[in-house]
């Protein structure tokens, strides 16, 4: 089960596209799932042949899970034995199931498959389950499984010692929640929220950028375009954020394991209000090299499907930076809360007339106030102002954009 | 198209933008965008709707005369009339 967003810890299938012996193409639909805020299509990251499904329709399971096998197509053209690779392993451990007859499968090609964090008591899913069921706190239990993993039968001898901590209420796995999507939006909203909180410390920074260049290139661009192809300032923010993540690469990308990783291009993740309330956060990917016009028919598009709750894994994973805007009708500036594991949050007020100094004279034109939320651990705010003012700068040449 | 069906018709693309809206109920002689909590994404594929309904040409310039449905359905209104004339 992939991490389908920071704010997902479980998934439920809802349909598999593909059969076991069907080929798949690399970035081809194979399931649909369902996360706490969103139907999402998740897409293969690699080729090959659908070997078997490991979790069948309407049943829930936690990000980390191996949901389906691919036998990968480079492999499976030598003559060696098959390749497997377990779809998708996601950034959580993947943690095996428990099949004793079979030797264990070869690790996946495309990428290490990372260690059991700390935090997380190294079980099989299986065991997870039960533990839920049984109310059963895994820290509390001591694996004799494979490398030390705890297995179904060590969460049911500790439930029967009564020796496990309960672990408090948990939905039971299998079974879809009871309450709405709205509810578990907000609780998903709520989760994400206080982790970064909890675990980012903030540092908040702000700029007013004059919009007088931007808008009048943008009015020329839209009178000679067809109402269904004008280019809304959200596009152009879009394209401006992700050039000056590309500027200044201490923003963009990840804080992992104590230390900031640097992404290699960039994917803005763009926060999206949903009508009936709450929000996703779809990521258009490679932004900096797309042009203001491809990228309005890709918000429009996103924006669209996001609202109908219909996201492809691809989208809702792997932003590398955040911006939020709040629109023509919102309030004059926002200070957003960063996404972890991202390191950066930019956002955008509402566009206004405001009086304005420029060469020794007082006039009146368009202003928007930006604001930089950034992770403290990753950056400082020197690196911080540096971001707005390439920010400014990008803005100020709109037809370098 | 008379006024009603084409306050009818605007209605129907509003609709498409906002499902969850009850449209009937909406005052014509107030600002839309505050009634039904449109952003600028809603806005504008609302008049795309309303240009793929009534084929009437919105230019960007004449957005910030079109606040009130009562505004929009007299704009659209003139200008098919305008567009029929040169026919």
């Amino acid at each position: 089960m992939p991490s389908l967003g920071a704010d997902m810890d479980r998934g439920k299938i809802l349909e598999w596209r593909k059969r076991p012996g069907d080929e798949i193409a690399r970035g081809e639909i194979v399931v649909l799932v369902d996360t706490d805020k969103a139907e999402i299509e998740v897409e293969s990251f690699v080729a090959g042949v659908l070997e078997s499904i490991l979790v069948a329709v309407g049943e829930t399971v936690p990000v980390g899970t191996p949901i389906a096998r691919i036998r990968t197509a480079e492999r499976a053209a030598r003559a060696g034995p098959p390749a497997r690779t377990e779809l998708p392993a996601g950034p959580e451990p993947a943690t095996r199931a428990a099949e004793p007859a079979k030797p264990p499968p070869p690790l996946a090609p495309t990428a290490p498959r990372p260690r059991p964090s700390p935090g997380r008591p190294h079980a099989t899913p299986l065991a997870r389950r039960v533990a839920e069921e049984l109310g059963v706190d895994l820290g509390g239990v001591s694996g004799t499984g494979p490398d030390g993993a705890i297995t179904r039968e060590d969460v049911q001898a500790a439930a029967a010692k009564g020796r496990a901590t309960p672990s408090g209420p948990v939905a039971p796995a299998g079974a879809p929640p009871a309450r709405d999507r709205a509810a578990t939006m907000r609780s998903a909203i709520a989760a994400a929220m206080e982790r970064s909180n909890r675990e980012i410390p903030h540092y908040f920074l702000e700029t007013r950028i004059s919009l007088g260049p931007a808008l009048a290139w943008l009015a020329t661009l839209n009178a000679a375009r067809p109402i269904a192809e004008r280019v809304l300032p959200a596009a152009l923010f879009v394209k401006a954020v992700a050039v000056a993540a590309r500027a200044v690469p201490e923003l963009n990308g990840f804080w992992r394991d104590g230390a900031f990783v640097p992404a290699d291009t960039v994917h803005v993740g763009l926060i999206v209000s949903l009508r009936q309330g709450g929000l996703l956060a779809p990521a258009l990917r490679d932004t900096a090299e797309k042009t203001v016009p491809q990228l309005m028919s890709e918000l429009r598009d996103v924006v669209a499907r996001a609202r109908a709750g219909k996201l492809r894994s691809s989208e809702v994973s792997g932003a590398t930076i955040s911006l939020t805007n709040l629109g023509d009708q919102g309030a004059e500036r926002v200070f957003g809360v960063i996404m972890p594991p991202q390191v950066g949050l930019v956002g955008f007020g509402r566009v206004r007339e405001e009086p304005l100094a420029s060469g020794g004279l007082l006039g009146v034109g368009p202003v928007v106030d930006a604001t930089l939320t950034g992770d403290h651990r990753a950056s400082d705010g020197h690196v911080g102002g540096r971001f707005l003012a390439a920010l400014a700068r990008a803005l100020a040449a709109p037809e370098h954009l | 198209m008379t006024r009603d069906a084409l306050y009818a018709e605007i209605l129907a693309a509003l609709s498409e933008i906002a499902p969850e809206a009850d449209v009937a109920s909406l005052r014509g002689d107030l600002p839309l965008r505050d009634q039904l909590d449109l952003d600028s994404m809603d806005f504008l594929n609302f008049l795309v709707a309303v240009h793929q309904r009534t084929a009437v040409e919105i230019p960007e310039s004449d957005y910030g005369r079109l606040a009130t449905l009562d505004a929009l359905v007299a704009y659209v209104g003139a200008r098919a009339a305008k567009d029929r004339a040169q026919e």
